[in-house]
């Protein structure tokens, strides 16, 4: 404790000021532990899936895991990883072609071409439908837009690609609207009137001015909203399937990277064997998948970041 | 007023606006003449942008502004609902205070207003660049950095880029707000030179601060003050012979 000499010759004790002290000095020291906490966390799921992975692939060769043909529970089983790869890809692709086109809209009319009144309203219904649970997504794709679709494409399978993919879509329109639209709600305002100045319409403005502005921040919109796409799992899970044929056809059933993870660690592969090896080989691909996708979403953003000052 | 104006360009007729409640221009008349320079000075806050603003209708962009009575430009009301606004604004070009070049490169900035009112052509284009960037006295210093990006320029090139960026569209008015006051007393001259020259082919509407520079360039000054035009001359006689008593004392620096 501090004591001082005040000209009276009293002793203060001021303990406030040696706790801040201590505090300042500890402070910094708690704050990184939290921050190594999800770097440790991080750390840890790459040793466990490598780990396990590692004994997978020690098994099973490359030209295996790298062929279509899928057959884990078969006497002589074979993990092919593509048809997994496949589904993910399509149905994270499907989900994309709405999530992109609309919820850039959805940005663009929020951000250039209504009131601030109007945004403040609608915005933060946007932004709700990001927080509905997956699972009730799945269900809605499975039990509502799949028989819908089916009147539309009768050799519509029950379980398929495309309705999960469209609904998919819709969970993901809110991330790709509402980062878009920060995006460009951050361009600053004096570039607009210049661009109104020189005789712009609203969609040249929109269009050739803001959008440029802030392509960095629309591409981590994208980008995030494939990470999003490509880890889903409940949709589906519910409404694609399990079929691990290799096949290009949207109607029917396939099975994603996620789907097929949910399928064994609900119980069908014993553990120790290969099958159950096999889980951890899919989940540090779906890990490698996702970290790629972030990486090239940063490396974009900082690109753009330097073109745009 | 004390001498005839004549070929004049723009004139407002009790022109009026409020922002919501409160009233910004109170029942402005203002002839302004052709290819001259027109300064606008006043006390902060008296309502020059905002005056400046309604002759190319950018203050349609504000939420909630009521305009009343009328602007005529080259005798048409631009307040007209016929009014096409784009290429109103295309025939009224606009320097702001601070620079606003766009995130691109000098040529695509140069090219953006070209561009958008439909000209494609790469040596129609080619051309306009360079010569509104020799117009703009900006020609010498970028001619071999037209593809860097507008933002690696210096403020007073970047001001020069954006009069070069408002001459592409080959305005017949130029509205300035300030569009000095960030800028160091080199570029600033050179950008007050530009004024005089083009002066010969353009109407220039300029707001400043710097008396001096009202003086040194304009031929016609109006002082506003809380919305309204207290006096408008020559602005050889107004520096001179303030007939007006606020007037002098904003000129003298006793006011604002
Ligand atoms: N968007 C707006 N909404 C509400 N009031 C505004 C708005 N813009 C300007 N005003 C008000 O209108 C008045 C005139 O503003 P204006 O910007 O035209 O002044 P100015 O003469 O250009 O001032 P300065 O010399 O500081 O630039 C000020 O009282 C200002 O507060
Ligand atoms: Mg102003």
């Amino acid at each position: 404790m501090a004591i001082l000499h005040t000209s009276t010759g009293k002793h203060h004790r001021i303990p406030s000021v040696t706790r801040g002290r201590k505090l300042d000095r500890l402070m910094p020291l708690v704050l990184l532990v939290a921050s190594m906490v999800p770097i440790l966390t991080t750390f840890g799921i790459v040793i466990t899936l490598a780990a396990d992975a590692w004994r997978f692939f020690a098994v099973v060769p490359l030209s295996e895991v790298f062929s279509t043909e899928l057959a884990p529970l078969r006497a002589e089983p074979s993990f092919g990883i593509l048809p997994l790869v496949n589904g993910t890809v399509l149905t994270s692709l499907i989900a994309m072609l709405v999530a992109i086109p609309v919820g850039l809209g959805t940005a663009l009319y929020l951000s250039e071409f209504t009131s601030n009144r109007v945004r403040k309203i609608i915005k933060p219904i946007i932004e709700v439908i990001a927080g509905v649970p997956t699972i009730v997504y799945g269900y809605f794709a499975y039990s509502f837009v799949t028989p819908l679709l089916i009147k539309l494409l009768p050799g519509l399978g029950a379980k398929n690609v495309l309705s999960p993919g469209l609904v998919m879509g819709v969970m993901i329109i809110p991330i790709v609207a509402s980062l878009s639209e920060d995006a460009m709600n951050a361009v600053q305002g004096s570039l607009r009137e210049g661009a109104y100045a020189l005789g712009s319409t609203r969609f040249e403005v929109a269009g050739k001015v803001v959008m440029p502005a802030a392509m960095s921040g629309i591409i981590a919109s994208f980008v995030l909203g494939i990470s999003r796409a490509v880890g889903e799992t409940m949709i589906v899970s519910i409404a694609s399937g399990s079929s691990k044929r290799f096949s290009f056809d949207i109607t029917q059933s396939m099975q994603t990277m996620t789907g097929y993870i949910v399928e064994f660690t609900s119980g069908d592969a014993a553990s120790g064997t290969t099958g159950y090896y096999s889980l951890y080989a899919v989940g540090l691909l779906l890990f490698i998948f996702t970290l790629i996708l972030n990486l090239v979403s940063q490396a974009i953003t900082r690109r753009f970041r330097l073109r745009a000052g | 007023m004390a001498d005839k104006l004549q070929n004049i360009q723009i004139r407002t007729e009790a022109l009026s606006l409020h922002y919501g409640a409160f009233q910004a221009l109170k029942e402005v008349d203002l002839d302004i003449p052709a290819r001259r320079i027109t300064a606008l000075i006043g006390p902060s806050g008296c309502g020059k942008s905002t005056f400046l603003k309604t002759l190319n209708r950018m203050n349609d962009l504000i939420e909630g502004v009521r305009v009343s009575g009328k602007v005529l430009i080259d005798g048409e009301d631009i307040y007209d609902p016929a009014v096409d606004v784009p290429l109103l604004r295309k025939k009224i070009g606009m320097v702001f205070q601070k620079p606003n070049p766009f995130p691109m490169t000098v040529y695509d900035n140069i090219a953006y207003g070209p561009r958008i009112h439909g000209i494609r052509n790469r040596r129609d284009l080619d051309e306009i660049v360079v010569r509104s960037l020799k117009d703009a006295a900006l020609w010498p210093e970028v001619k071999d950095r037209l593809k860097t990006n507008a933002l690696d320029l210096s403020g007073g090139q970047q001001q020069r880029l954006c009069i070069a960026r408002a001459l592409a569209v080959e305005p017949e008015i130029l509205l300035l707000d300030e569009s000095t006051s960030a800028l160091d007393p080199a570029s600033t001259s050179k950008i007050e030179d530009l004024m005089t020259q083009l002066k010969a082919r353009y109407t220039i509407v300029m707001v400043t601060h710097n008396m001096q520079q009202a003086a040194r360039i304009s031929d016609w000054t109006a002082v506003f003050m809380l919305g309204e035009v207290i006096e408008y001359n020559r602005t050889g006689q107004l520096f001179n012979q303030p007939r007006e008593q606020q007037t002098e004392a904003y000129l003298t620096g006793r006011f604002g």
